[in-house]
């Protein structure tokens, strides 16, 4: 990793570099919530004045650029006798996203693994992931944030540069060939030896300010031991099955597929769509057989997905403790709570 | 009217349909009609032979049925029974005819109250709003109030090159989260969107209002939680209890719902 110090003044003069060359995606202030905080979101910014890069989570991940809710897979449209095919990857030009949280990066490796690692790649992930240059950037952690427990609070790969706030000035971590052709164009110092401790003053400052936390220990096993347990009843039953905690999830990756023909019979394409195994036919079979009839079956999956399947296949679980579900969840089901309750037999 | 389509080559079935109402707006039918783009396509895909708001005489001579509005009074019951023996098939066509819709409001009210209210000294015969469930066999529900066109244009297609007809089961928040909008709930507002079926691309919440149910129950909706969330976020039983029992989707439940006592109940 190289280290750099910049003036305040030359981020906005590096956000125009990038700007200039593809379409920049930054954590925006879109309104306050009803306890007047403000609410954020990541949003196509034209403007560096536009981004809050001391933003808190995001009520949703960027997801919408990289897992788009819903994305057509291909279409066929008849021309007479004869038919054409359109297969389309949506990535018409490369991104920027400038202001990512160490979580929501941590996210994109995790993703790598199953979505460009395994042995059926998935191409319009792919093609957009290939098309990113990422700017992390240090966040301060907010009450529902554990990424520390999941070992997603640093950043060590997936990036191109990590911008740290030391109070005056910046302190740039640079990962890529690209990011270092882009520091060129701009006015850089070395660190010196009392940037080196202002940075480790701030990131130990981080770590104390944790107040939500998840035990990971054996976890894997422990889960195992617990598959009867009666907890699952208990969450079973606040659970709405309303999908939103995978909706807001930066790793969720399930999907459906349907298939649509056009109201003139003329042309017809798939259609996935982002979909949740909290949903009440997220196992549900051709001939109608439900492998998850119930809700408490479905929640522990999700769990039993996230940290013990996916730890087991990638040695990572499927979780960086963003924090987003439980934040998100109108019946309060929050991992931390699970977790906890897990281990511990009870709530 | 269009030729007769084929789809990859083979001719589609273009079933001979009607459309009826009951105690309604009419507003699903005028829905049908809104959409010009694509209104002459969709007239394509069926042969309308009877459809009082879009054209006039018509026959008796159709397979499928679409009635819109909920039964109100005998002669309703009858004309439902009629249509009913005729048709192959029959589709509720919105909430009114799914669940009683917006009339089953007055349910709650004493009859000769709401009578009076509406009517005065004249005398109408106007019994409790039903769904058409209620009175005959229903083969397809069409959710809605008003109905979404978009929906039916996808309905129309399946039928007629024969492929399933399906709505989503699972509830609004899963199209309000794709929509990236804010939750309401976080906004201090009310909202039915965890328990309602999806299907209408979260309409209401996307102009930032809480959904009042016009679909009905999502499958495995847990009314008992969001009951327990209403409260919490300051709601009063009263508030929950009107969402509920706006469209009729929910009045089992609501009515149950009457008779426990809430935290926050005055
Ligand atoms: S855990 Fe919460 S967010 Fe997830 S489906 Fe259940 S109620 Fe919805
Ligand atoms: S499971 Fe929850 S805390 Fe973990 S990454 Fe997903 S949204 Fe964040
Ligand atoms: S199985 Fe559930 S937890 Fe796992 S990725 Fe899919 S939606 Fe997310
Ligand atoms: S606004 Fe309503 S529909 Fe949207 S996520 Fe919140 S509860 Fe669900
Ligand atoms: S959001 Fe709710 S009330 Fe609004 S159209 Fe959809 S189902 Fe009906």
């Amino acid at each position: 990793m190289i280290f750099r110090i910049i003036k305040k003044e030359e981020l906005e003069k590096l956000f125009e570099l990038l700007a200039s060359g593809s379409r920049v995606i930054g954590p925006v202030e879109t309104g306050h919530d009803r306890n007047s905080d403000p609410i954020y979101e990541f949003s196509e910014v034209s403007n560096f004045s536009e981004i809050r890069l001391d933003h808190t989570m995001t009520k949703l991940p960027a997801k919408k650029y990289f897992l788009p809710y819903k994305e057509d897979l291909a279409a066929f449209h008849m021309k007479g006798r004869d038919w054409d095919k359109s297969v389309d990857y949506h990535c018409d030009s490369p991104s920027v996203f400038f202001g990512l949280h160490a979580c929501d990066i941590n996210a994109f490796n995790r993703l790598d693994k199953v979505l460009l690692g395994s042995s059926y790649p998935m191409p319009y992930y792919a093609a957009k992931r290939k098309n990113m240059f990422i700017v992390g950037v240090d966040c301060v952690p907010g009450p529902y944030c554990f990424c520390r427990s999941m070992g997603a609070d640093t950043a060590l790969q997936g990036f191109d540069l990590f911008v740290t706030d030391l109070g005056k000035t910046y302190f740039i971590e640079i990962l890529s060939d690209t990011a270092f052709n882009f520091l060129k164009r701009i006015k850089t110092s070395e660190p010196v030896e009392a940037d080196h401790v202002r940075y480790m003053d701030i990131v130990s400052k981080k770590n104390m300010k944790f107040e939500a936390h998840v035990d990971t220990t054996d976890l894997t096993k422990i889960l195992d031991m617990e598959f009867q347990s009666d907890i699952w009843k208990y969450w079973g039953d606040k659970c709405l099955a309303c999908g939103t905690c995978a909706n807001v999830c930066p790793t969720c990756y399930c999907y459906s597929v349907e298939e649509t023909v056009s109201l003139d019979l003329q042309s017809a394409k798939k259609t996935r769509q982002l979909y949740s195994c909290n949903i009440i036919d997220f196992a549900e079979v051709s001939g109608g057989h439900n492998f998850r009839p119930e809700r408490q079956t479905r929640l522990k999956y999700r769990y039993y997905h996230k940290h013990r399947g996916f730890v087991e296949a990638y040695e990572d679980s499927l979780c960086v403790g963003c924090g987003r579900c439980g934040e998100a969840c109108l019946a309060d089901i929050t991992v931390p709570k699970v977790i906890s309750s897990v281990r511990g037999g009870a709530v | 009217m269009a030729a007769a389509r084929s789809f990859l080559g083979v001719p589609v079935y273009k079933p001979r349909v009607a459309f009826f109402e009951l105690s309604s707006c009419e507003g699903c039918q005028l829905q049908l009609l809104n959409n010009e783009d694509t209104l002459p396509d969709f007239l394509s895909l069926v042969e309308v032979v009877n459809f009082r708001e879009a054209m006039t005489g018509g026959t008796d001579d159709y397979e499928i049925a679409f009635v819109e509005g909920s039964v109100t009074r005998g002669d309703e019951i009858e004309r439902l029974r009629e249509v009913r023996g005729k048709a192959k098939t029959l589709v509720a066509l919105g909430s009114c005819a799914c669940f009683g819709g917006v009339n089953q409001l007055k349910n709650r009210f004493d009859p000769d109250w709401v009578k009076k209210e509406v009517y005065g000294d004249r005398q109408v015969e106007s019994e409790r709003a039903k769904p058409l469930e209620d009175i005959v066999t229903v083969d397809l529900r069409i959710l809605g109030c008003p109905i979404n066109k978009k929906e039916v244009e996808g309905i129309m297609v399946n039928l007629a090159i024969g492929k399933e007809i399906k709505t989503p089961k699972y509830p609004v928040c899963m199209e309000c989260k794709a929509n990236g909008n804010t939750c309401l709930f976080d906004l201090g507002e009310p909202c039915l969107g965890p328990i309602t079926r999806a299907g209408c691309n979260s309409c209401c919440p996307n102009g930032r209002a809480g959904c009042w149910g016009c679909r009905g129950p999502a499958e495995d909706g847990n009314l008992a939680q969001m009951t327990v969330i209403m409260e919490r976020y300051g709601f009063s039983k009263e508030t929950i209890i009107d969402r509920l029992e706006c469209f009729g989707g929910f009045s089992d439940y609501a009515s149950q719902l009457r008779t426990i006592k809430l935290k926050n109940s005055s």
